[in-house]
């Protein structure tokens, strides 16, 4: 039996409007409803929502799109100047056949390439590590040294597609292998695009690909984006994602509070080496998940611009209008996907991306409806790209910039998850930091709760979601679903291909290198150099990160329920 | 009457660290009743088979999201040894329905896929400790 709905009565109130008729009009539509019970109604993250909003401003600083706050966009004219970019995430097995995925989905019309790792390589294992052995090729690509990096991009033109790497821990290192294929391509560094996500705060919390304490892991960061401000000025040196905390089960204001706090604290350690603040903060960039509130994740989005703009320059005196800039892109899919009814998903993702749009996102990966169950298969992957393109070509959508801007409500929502983010970065802050609060597992804590309070939710009811616990099938379900097998062969022929490069290179040269690594550990100055050289010799991320793990030692998780 | 309250262990075994799903379940356990441990990321199986001996826990709960689920029990299975038969094996995670009979010939007692309900977990939890103590 569903539950009945609480009521409540609405009070005519804030009578704010100087123009008479209209103030007219809303009085008498005030006294109507006084009269009827509505269901109260809240945001995802708990706001409570008025069934109709009116102009009672001022609201906060808007500015035109392209200009300071940027709450409207960073681009003047947006999408009519370019579309956003469609990056699927994507990645299996051996570079060669991820390769074959990049080629097929660029042929399709995907305009960016989104690299994804398989989890030895995410932790500075080999594939012949024997922690590793289930892992290998499994939910990414295994790149073990240069050569595999040189055959994932091979007939890929650098210097026109860019790529994006979900990886943290050892991003260093992935970064120095993509900037050596770019050499090797002979395209220049300074045209190089691309971003590495670089983000190990949020590791800690709620991804857990963590390899190193946080001291030498801030310092590696700020080591690849001093070395990107001055060989590879286009390249996203840092992607802050919020995307994680939200699928594991924080608000979408907690999200955007997580990771500006984060923002935070990476921009201080830059600061604090001496990088020049408007030098730097254009290689920043933001991720997030874009879930099922429309509106709020759009009012997430306008606030999010809105409140790094005021960090940047208040806070951190950048006057470069692209260090002030919120650019960010969004994975829409993740925990609102399931595996109940899994075709709904191909609906719940074009929401997302519509919010994401009307949001003023800068690029987008759509999940495929088969996510609860696997990575994609090739026809999964196509619908999910599809979807970005019927929006994109079929429904006028981009044609203006922030279109929801002016609205009562979008301006109203907008203004109360801004003060609410403000509220928790103030907490944050105030209680020693994000590094102390991640120390002491508390932003761990909070997100675990949000997210057992959600599933008691949705299972007494109170939280609808289609086909799982209101128009559920009543049958159980055992269709039978077309579904991505991984080879199982994947391990033992990635296995192979390291022994045959270890067998061909110059292995003095790689004791040398590796050295060099372990001296730079031991010393203050950049580690890109030598991290570089040792990729160049073919040294593989499991030997690099053995001599790093060696000088920085590895991190204890606060394992707290 | 005056029965022990059921010790669970839950456990997340090789590298992925996506861990919403073995927290909202310990939570889950724990509002029903049951004493719960949970190991943190990244435990290998015969770490997690030592910590189940040691705590005497009577069941093990695997949360595995990565796609190894399969060699994974199986191998959980081998490192608990001749105590095998008293300490219940369940996994959650990203598995398909098909897979679930060579799950359990794997050895576990019970499979939760994604979408499975928390009383559910919780149902099977308390059926499979149930039966272990009954087949004793």
């Amino acid at each position: 039996m569903a539950n009945a709905p609480e009521t409540r009565i609405l009070q005519p109130s804030r009578m704010t409007s100087n123009d008479g008729d209209i103030h007219e009009s809303e009085q008498r539509w005030r006294k109507r409803v006084a009269k009827l019970t509505v269901a109260p109604a809240k945001t995802s993250s708990g706001i409570e929502l008025d069934p109709l909003y009116f102009e009672d401003g001022p609201h906060g600083e808007l500015g035109m799109p392209g200009d300071y706050p940027f709450t409207r966009g960073v681009q003047p004219t947006m999408y009519r100047g370019r579309l956003w970019t469609m990056r699927q995430y994507s990645g299996f097995g051996t570079a060669s056949e991820t390769n074959q995925r990049y080629r097929w989905l660029l042929e399709q019309g995907q305009t960016g390439i989104s690299v994804a790792l398989d989890l030895p390589t995410q932790l500075g294992m080999d594939s012949d590590d024997p922690m590793a052995i289930d892992d290998v090729g499994r939910v990414g690509v295994a790149i073990d040294t240069l050569a595999d990096m040189e055959e994932l991009f091979a007939g890929i033109p650098l210097d026109r597609v860019s790529a994006s790497f979900t990886i943290n821990s050892t991003a260093s290192i992935l970064l120095a292998m993509y900037l050596a294929v770019a050499e090797r391509q002979g395209v220049a560094a300074e045209k190089i695009a691309g971003t590495i996500q670089n983000d190990i705060l949020k590791e800690y919390v709620s991804r857990g690909t963590w390899i190193f304490p946080p001291a030498p892991a801030l310092r590696l960061i700020v080591d690849t984006i001093e070395h990107c401000v001055t060989h590879a000025p286009r390249f996203n040196a840092i992607s802050i994602a919020g995307a994680h905390f939200r699928d594991a089960g924080a608000t979408a204001v907690q999200e955007l509070a997580f990771t500006l706090a984060d923002a935070i604290t990476y921009v201080q350690a830059c600061v604090d080496r001496g990088l020049d603040i408007d030098q730097f903060g254009r290689l920043l960039s933001f991720y997030f998940y874009t879930h099922n509130d429309l509106f709020e994740e759009v009012a997430k989005y306008r606030a999010g611009r809105r409140l790094w703009a005021r960090i940047m320059k208040e806070r951190f005196g950048a006057n470069d209008r692209n260090s002030q800039m919120f650019r960010f892109g969004v994975v829409c899919g993740g925990s609102t996907l399931t595996a109940q009814q899994p075709f709904n998903n191909v609906v719940r993702v074009a929401y997302q991306l519509l919010a994401s749009v009307l949001g003023g996102v800068q690029s987008v990966f759509t999940a495929a409806w088969d996510e609860p169950f696997a990575i994609p298969t090739e026809q999964s992957a196509e619908l999910a790209l599809r979807t970005q393109q019927v929006l994109a070509y079929e429904t006028n959508v981009p044609s203006v910039a922030d279109p929801l801007g002016g609205s009562y409500f979008i301006e109203a929502l907008t203004d109360k998850v801004e003060s609410e983010v403000g509220a928790i970065i103030d907490h944050i802050e105030t209680t020693g930091g994000m590094v102390a609060a991640i120390e002491k597992g508390m932003i761990q804590r909070e997100i675990a709760q949000e997210a057992y309070r959600n599933q008691l939710r949705i299972e007494n009811g109170e939280q609808i979601v289609v086909g799982v616990n209101r128009f559920a099938r009543a049958e159980p379900e055992r269709e039978h679903l077309e579904l991505y097998r991984p080879d199982p062969q994947i391990g033992e022929r990635q296995r192979q291909k390291l022994a045959e490069v270890r067998s061909r290179r110059d292995e003095a040269r790689v004791k040398q290198t590796l050295a060099q690594v372990g001296e730079a550990a031991r010393g203050t100055v950049n580690m890109m150099s030598s991290i570089s050289d040792a990729v160049k010799a073919y040294a593989s991320i499991g030997e690099i990160c053995a001599v790093l793990r060696e000088h920085f030692g590895t991190y204890q998780e606060p394992v707290a329920l | 009457m005056n029965e022990r309250r059921i010790r669970v262990l839950i456990a997340k075994p090789g590298l992925d660290g996506h861990d919403r799903g073995a927290k909202v379940v310990a939570y889950a356990l724990r509002d029903a009743g049951m004493e719960v441990i949970y190991t943190g990321l990244r435990q290998n199986v015969e770490h997690i088979a030592e910590v189940a001996l040691q705590e005497d826990v009577d069941a093990i709960g695997l949360s595995i999201l990565s796609g190894a689920h399969l060699s994974l029990t199986r191998r959980l299975k081998e490192a608990l040894g001749e105590r095998a038969n008293e300490i219940a094996i369940l996994v959650g995670g990203t598995i398909a329905h098909q897979e679930i009979p060579a799950m359990l010939e794997a050895g576990a007692s019970a499979v939760f896929p994604t979408g499975t309900a928390l009383a559910e977990v919780v149902g099977g939890v308390r059926a499979a400790v149930e039966k272990r103590k009954d087949d004793r």
